[in-house]
């Protein structure tokens, strides 16, 4: 209605069919139909008291906390506002002298058997149980009776611990772990009044997301090991920031206590991750307190060790570095990384690039997908709730991207949309799939070929709108092949919007923000090649590690050892940087302010939240200091001019100019025009009999570094295996467990052998970067596809 | 076909000489057998029912006002009409969880006639187009399970029940469930989550109402053994001659236990609606009087949750319009009867104790609530109670029940009758029953606890898991 | 043994394919387990979740709400009185006395031998015929004393072997709905219309 004649009257206002008006104490409120009282109230002043209830999960009204009277026909009914819907012209009150007796009377009764431990209790100051209590309560409980008594906390998984004593029973524990994560392992047991929340004996809550749980418990009942006795909450400072562990961008609150992180808790962020986080996520932080980060810079000594120096040598010798190497010649320097820093650090580095001419960056480690995949139509997170179809063409979202994987979930179990999976092995989300189409690596576009003559597919997709999650589901398998099999998905539902799930965390921006390559400059797998030709005399790691994470062990070793000289930029002493010549100490996560860029495009904040270790920096600053030393002014020197040139050199960012939102919700990113992607042939590439197609794809827990430097995660990582489906065992001839001998044309292994209905019949999985032999070994990335062989050890 | 059981089926039924609607098989030994079924008129319903529309039926069952025999009194053929015309499938679950304290019935129609049952379930299904028939019987009922079991596999054998029955459209299947011990799944939504295979406890009403949201979330039908076991005779003999017996508001007979002091107790098929209390204590066709002539302290009129009444209500009828009103209710038809021997803090105890221990623990007010009266009473009634506690009681009832609670009148009291129901703070009614017996009992004997309080500040006691018996 | 063993597996395919849904099967199959080892087992319980497709949590949840279930061995002999107003009236206190000292146990206990557990139970619909118990959910009305003796002294010697069978028993016959015969439990979705004599003409 935005053309309006001015001699015309107004249209009449188009009446909302959901909108329904209530009187919550005197106090009209709009509401839509459908929403229960609490929430609707929630609008207003008036505070419900309440505990089961939570907005993101299914309502039980259990606590009884919640009463309220509703006015009927006979007179004002008593009723859970919870699980009582709104309705046209409903009368509601909430402070009545009945629904305060009744209020108090069931605070009374949950404090009956509460310990009431609060001065040494976790929740103490944050508790809803307390707060309530003073609240909506009686004011002093005559309950005399000795109380329920349990074992104190017992550890129901390796980083969760329950008291029984302080639950108060309201189910959200465990409706989280059933409705929400679909692990459910606790439950409700015994009956009555010894009503407990209990894992099974011997089988630990060992869920992906269980950190989710103590957040959400209204007492302390659920406690995390990170996090027991660390701090008080009156000690607790807060910023509102955005995970970055992986490329889902989860909004976050930080919590720190003298100057040393504490505790992630989830923000629900409609658009992202509804207050849910992944348990990496969460208890991450560990590693940026560890006492292994980086300190100072340093440089290879005389004796070829790495030795701490000042920032002043460290920026000096590697600006001599860079400018010998561009003596040589441009192409001879190459930056590989930025992923793991912000816009606004790869925005500095992409800038200093251009100064220098350095063509060859790339942010992505020959694992990840060919840029123009944002340029294909976008589809948003939130898209996946309205969407008809969900069609994943991606890694295992619940090992790779967490929170995505529960918004997935989500639709299927409501039933708003279908999933269809296509993939070379059953994912955490195959039990929900409509249609799994599970193919053997190097046919999946010829098995989506195949689906054009698929009729209750094909009537499926033209249903409605059709959302396709699409990233490198088998790194032993070129990314050729996945955008091939992206151009057939959307040769069959051409309106469908596409969601490029990129894993690392700010990939997206970093590859926005230019670290990535232009004017014929080399990906990270040419970069290794001709390092290990001899061509670069100075190679730029910007937080990467590519002897960990290239998934090809052969190419990085070669080309780290083929280049002249290294420079890394990093947080710890890993693998790659431990061959630097120099290594200069990076700023880590909450300890640097800037903006970061997630799978969907979504720009939103990450906050400062305490000061960064040693002399540690952020990257961005390094590059404002490596250019004034190779006499290259970017033209920015604080925080919020890089950020403000960001925004205005790179047009994609320039939403992000909306501060609040970017504090928030975040803003999506401005998009070039749509492409199109051309179907392509495929090779058929056929299979030996006797051989194994590989997929190799990460597990949640792995050896990554946040992980690996975090204790309360590092024993959760399983090992390295091999694993068939159980009827290719007996042609092994080996038993489950067994050693054996895996050889693809790089090299031969040997791996535990393990076995699993969800890997398909002449295929072999490797999880990859686990304990034990690295799997990388096999791997090729000039090839398709990786066939191996799986011996018997003699 | 029969599997000869051997063993005593369930005893205490009096026959009388009244008419017989449910009951008119048990004077014959082998009544189980289908034998014996089809020679006393049986699937005779079935058959005639079959041979009417399926909605013709349903306007039958419905004229004839079969009031619900589980507790709430609720009609049939209401209940039937109520699910959505177009939402299948539907499902029919027959409630034979029977474990309200005093209520005793629905087992001897299992154990004694239940072809009738299946007959029953047969003809409900039917008329409002239920395509699957759950029979959920209590766990600890082994005999009724066989029993229920055999007459399945015979009806299955011989075309009853299954597919195309009688060589009809009509197919349908009837699966044996059974329960593992729990009071609470006898309530309907608890029932339904209990077949789902998960913990028997109750879901909110609304918006789970089974007749729209029950089984899997489909239409489900929720009545009881007795309920079903009206519907053969009823289809034999038409709507005319059910309403004809009884009143026009509580048509037909009902079974009804009278248990405790009395001479003769036992299960009785009474006129609904015209038969009274004073008939059933003291008729002698009946109960015959209070043991040893003694008098008549109290009694509960429907089941363990009812409040309860005294010699006062004595004349009321089996009727639902009157007995509300009074401050009780019918509930499964358990009456209970306490002679003046009767430690009254003792026997309520043993009530507030079986609700107590019930709860399934969903909600506050009932888990923690039942559980803090019983203490407190186990308190009085051990005589280490006080003042406060007496006065806690009536506090934490309260909390469960807020507002005036329910109770008889008594003339000797100057107390007038407070009506039925109550408000409540809990989802199901076990909360508001662990405190009904308690509420009646110090509203209607308050001496008989202040004898037994001490004026002295109270050590607080943990409580027994037994109900002690202080009483003959 | 306390997985399943095969002839239960297959009785218990067989009750799983009577519901919708599986996991409806969940209760039956518990006492199955029950009535194979005399009492629930952990390895059971995972069984039974592999067999209906839940956690060994839920099935663990389920099981533990419901009395009859037991997680550890009882006697072979499970002695149920019951204590409720009806029986407590007719003097089930006294016959709850008088069984712990004929048994040596306290309600809960079971005796030395293996061979009873006492318990107090709560109403067993037998209200009429107070006082009541059951053995292994088997009635007995109007115990007196001496009926109970009686009653012990006949387990003791085998002479209710054929009436009452060992703890986890409950039912000895079992519904068995014949192929030809049975309709098929089908998952609700599954279900497109209305059944067939819904067609407002008779069946018959
Ligand atoms: C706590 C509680 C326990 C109940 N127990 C039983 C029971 O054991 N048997 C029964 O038929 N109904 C029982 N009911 C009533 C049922 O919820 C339901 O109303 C009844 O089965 C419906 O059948 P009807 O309409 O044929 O009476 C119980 C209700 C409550 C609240
Ligand atoms: S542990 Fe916490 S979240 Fe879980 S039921 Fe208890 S109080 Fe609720
Ligand atoms: S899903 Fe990703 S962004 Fe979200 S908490 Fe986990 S690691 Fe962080
Ligand atoms: S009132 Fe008691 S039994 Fe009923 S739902 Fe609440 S806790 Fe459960
Ligand atoms: S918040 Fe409504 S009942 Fe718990
Ligand atoms: S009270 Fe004992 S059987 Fe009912």
């Amino acid at each position: 209605m935005t053309t309006v004649d001015s001699n015309t009257t107004a249209p009449e206002p188009v009446v909302d069919p959901n909108a329904v008006s209530v009187t919550i104490n005197g106090k009209v409120v709009a509401a839509r139909k459908g929403e229960m009282i609490i929430a609707a109230a929630d609008r207003t002043d008036d505070f419900i008291p309440r505990f089961c209830y939570h907005p993101r999960m299914e309502p039980v009204g259990m606590c009884r906390q919640c009463l309220v009277e509703v006015v009927g026909p006979r007179g004002p009914m008593m009723v859970v506002s919870c699980m009582t819907p709104v309705a046209e012209g409903q009368v509601v009150n909430t402070e009545t002298e009945g629904v305060k007796k009744a209020q108090e009377g069931v605070l009374e009764l949950l404090l009956a058997n509460h310990p009431l431990d609060c001065p040494v209790c976790d929740k103490g100051g944050e508790c809803p149980l307390q707060d309530q209590a003073f609240s909506h309560g009686p004011g002093e409980s005559r309950f005399v009776e000795e109380k329920r008594h349990y074992e104190k906390p017992i550890a129901i998984s390796d980083n969760v611990y329950l008291d029984r004593e302080r639950c108060i029973l309201c189910d959200r524990c465990t409706r989280f772990a059933d409705e929400v994560a679909g692990d459910a392992l606790i439950s409700f047991t015994s009956r009555g009044n010894n009503t407990q929340v209990m894992t099974f004996p011997d089988e630990p809550f060992s869920s992906y997301f269980s950190g989710n749980t103590v957040q959400i418990c209204p007492v302390g009942a659920l406690t995390a090991k990170p996090y027991r006795f660390k701090a008080r909450p009156w000690d607790i400072e807060h910023v509102e920031s955005t995970c970055t562990t992986c490329s889902v961008g989860c909004r976050t609150v930080v919590q720190s206590s003298r100057d040393e992180l504490v505790r992630y808790q989830g923000v629900d962020s409609q658009p992202v991750n509804w207050g849910w986080l992944c348990d990496k996520g969460r208890f991450n932080f560990e590693s940026i307190n560890s006492k292994d980060r980086l300190l100072t810079p340093l440089i290879k000594d005389a004796s070829g060790n790495l030795s701490a120096t000042s920032w002043s040598v460290a920026i000096d010798s590697a600006a001599r570095m860079l400018r010998t190497a561009l003596t040589v010649s441009p192409q001879s320097v190459a930056i590989i990384g930025g992923a793991r820093g912000t816009n606004e650090d790869a925005f500095a580095w992409a800038q200093l690039a251009n100064a220098l001419g350095v063509d060859s960056r790339d942010s992505q480690l020959a694992d990840g997908l060919p840029p123009q995949v944002f340029s294909l139509p976008q589809a948003t997170i939130a898209d996946i709730d309205t969407a008809k179809t969900i069609i994943l063409l991606a890694p295992d979202l619940k090992e790779e991207l967490p929170v995505l994987y529960l918004r997935v979930r989500h639709a299927a179990e409501k039933r708003t949309g279908r999933v269809v999976e296509v993939s070379p092995r059953a994912t955490g989300l195959a039990g929900k799939a409509w249609k799994k189409v599970h193919v053997e690596p190097g046919k999946t576009a010829a098995a989506l070929r195949a689906l054009a003559t698929d009729a209750a597919f094909m009537a499926q997709v033209a249903s409605g709108s059709v959302v396709v999650i699409v990233g490198r589901m088998n790194l032993a398998e070129s990314e050729e092949s996945v955008v091939h099999a992206l151009a057939e998905v959307l040769h069959l539902a051409p309106q469908a919007t596409v969601l490029p799930v990129l894993r690392r965390g700010n990939v997206r921006g970093s590859i926005t923000a230019g670290l990535t390559p232009r004017n014929g400059g080399k990906s990270t797998a040419e970069i290794l090649e001709a390092a290990s030709a001899g061509k670069i005399e100075c190679l730029v790691l910007l937080g990467a590690d590519p002897l960990s994470d290239v998934p090809d062990a052969d190419l990085a070793r070669r080309g780290l050892s083929g280049a002249r000289n290294i420079i890394a930029i990093d947080t710890f002493i890993t693998q790659s940087s431990a061959t630097a010549d120099i290594v200069l100490p990076a700023a880590a996560y909450g300890e640097k302010e800037g903006t970061t860029t997630n799978l969907e495009g979504r720009i939103s904040n990450v906050a400062q939240s305490i000061t960064p270790v040693g002399t540690s920096r952020p990257d961005w600053m390094i590059a404002v200091e490596l250019g004034t030393a190779t006499l290259h002014e970017l033209g920015f020197t604080s925080y919020g001019e890089v950020h403000a040139a960001m925004i205005s050199r790179v047009s994609e960012f320039a939403p992000a100019a909306d501060t609040h939102a970017v504090e928030h919700d975040g803003v999506i990113i401005a998009h070039p025009s749509p492409i199109t992607l051309t179907r392509a042939d495929g090779a058929s590439n056929e299979r030996n009999s006797y051989d194994y197609r590989a997929v190799v794809s990460r597990k949640l827990y792995d050896k990554a570094i946040g992980t690996a430097k975090s204790p309360s995660l590092v024993s959760l990582a399983p090992s390295a295996a091999v694993i068939v489906n159980p009827l290719d065992v007996p042609r092994i001839g080996a038993q489950v467990g067994e050693s054996v001998r895996v050889t693809s044309q790089r090299a031969t292994l040997v791996l535990s052998l393990q076995e699993s209905v969800d890997v398909l019949r002449g295929t072999a999985w490797l999880p990859i970067n686990l304990g034990g032999s690295d799997v990388r070994e096999l791997l090729d990335v000039s090839k398709d596809v990786i066939d191996l062989k799986i011996e018997k050890m003699s | 076909m029969t599997t000869a059981i051997k063993y005593p089926h369930a005893a205490g039924f009096v026959a009388g000489d009244r008419p017989k609607i449910v009951t008119s098989r048990f004077e014959h030994a082998d009544s189980y057998t289908i034998e014996r079924f089809l020679a006393t008129g049986g699937y005779a319903g079935l058959r005639k029912a079959l041979g009417r529309a399926a909605t013709d039926v349903h306007e039958e069952v419905k004229s004839a006002t079969v009031l619900g025999r589980g507790g709430a009194g609720f009609p049939a053929g209401t209940k039937w009409g109520l699910t959505p015309q177009q939402v299948f499938p539907k499902y029919l679950v027959v409630n034979g969880d029977e474990s309200e304290p005093g209520t005793y019935k629905d087992r001897l129609l299992m154990e004694r006639d239940p072809h009738q049952l299946i007959e029953g379930c047969l003809i409900a299904c039917y008329a409002a187009g239920l395509s699957q028939c759950f029979l959920y019987i209590r766990g600890e009922m082994a005999l009724a399970q066989e029993r229920v079991a055999t007459a399945l596999n015979e009806a299955y054998a011989a075309g009853y029940v299954g597919k195309n029955i009688l060589g009809s459209k009509f197919s349908v299947d009837i699966v044996l469930h059974w329960g593992a011990g729990a009071y609470v799944v006898g309530e309907e939504t608890a029932l339904i989550e209990s077949l789902e295979g998960n913990r028997g406890m109750p879901r909110l009403k609304p918006p789970f109402f089974p007749a729209a949201n029950g089984l899997y979330g489909q239409p489900t039908i929720v009545n009881n053994v007795e309920t079903l076991a009206n519907l053969p005779w009823l289809m034999v003999n038409g709507s005319e001659a059910y309403t004809a017996i009884g009143t026009k508001t509580s048509p037909g007979t009902r079974m009804v236990a009278v248990s405790g002091h009395v001479k003769n107790p036992g299960v009785f098929e009474i006129i609904n609606g015209t038969t009274t209390f004073r008939d059933l204590l003291y008729g002698a066709e009946f109960c015959g009087g209070i043991r040893n002539d003694n008098e008549l302290k109290a009694f509960v009129p429907g089941g363990g949750s009812a409040p309860w009444f005294t010699a006062d209500q004595l004349d009321l009828p089996f009727e639902a319009s009157q007995v509300g009103p009074a401050g009780s209710m019918l509930g499964s038809g358990a009456i209970m009867v306490m002679d003046s021997t009767t430690d009254i803090p003792a026997a309520a105890l043993t009530l507030t104790h079986f609700y107590a221990h019930e709860s399934c623990g969903k909600c506050t007010p009932c888990r923690e609530g039942g559980t803090w009266l019983e203490r407190i009473l186990t308190r009085i009634v051990e005589g280490t109670g006080t003042e406060a506690d007496l006065q806690q009681i009536l506090e934490v009832g309260a909390m469960i029940c807020p507002g005036d609670f329910p109770h008889a009148s008594n003339e000797k009291l100057g107390l007038a009758a407070v009506p039925f129901p109550y408000k409540m703070t809990t989802i199901c009614f076990v909360g508001p029953s662990a405190f009904a017996p308690l509420h009646s009992a110090i509203t209607l004997f308050r001496s008989e606890f202040e004898a037994r309080l001490v004026k002295r500040i109270s050590i607080p006691v943990t409580a027994v898991s037994t109900p002690p018996t202080v009483w003959a | 043994m306390s997985r399943l063993n095969e002839a239960n597996i297959k009785t218990a395919l067989e009750i799983i394919a009577r519901y919708p849904r599986p996991k409806s099967a969940l209760i039956p199959l518990l006492h199955l387990a029950q009535e194979q080892n005399g009492y629930v087992t952990n390895e059971a319980m995972v069984h039974l979740g592999e067999l209906v497709g839940v956690t060994s949590a839920e099935v663990y949840g389920t099981a533990t709400f419901y009395e009859m279930f037991r997680f550890e061995p009882v006697g072979k002999y499970l002695v149920n009185i019951c204590g409720t107003m009806s029986c407590a009236l007719m003097g089930a206190g006294d016959l709850m006395h008088h069984a712990e000292q004929k048994l040596g146990v306290k309600a809960g206990g079971t005796t030395a031998d293996g061979m009873f557990t006492l318990a107090h139970a709560e109403c067993q619909a037998a209200c009429t015929e107070a006082p009541t118990l059951q053995v292994n959910y088997r009635f007995r009305y109007k115990v007196t004393n001496g009926d109970f003796d009686t009653l012990i002294d006949d387990l003791k010697n085998g002479k209710l072997a054929d009436e009452i069978p060992a703890h986890g028993v409950v039912a000895r016959i079992r519904q068995r709905i014949p192929a030809d015969r049975g309709v098929g439990a089908v998952a609700p979705e599954l279900v497109t219309e209305n059944p067939a004599w819904m067609d407002g003409k008779a069946a018959l």
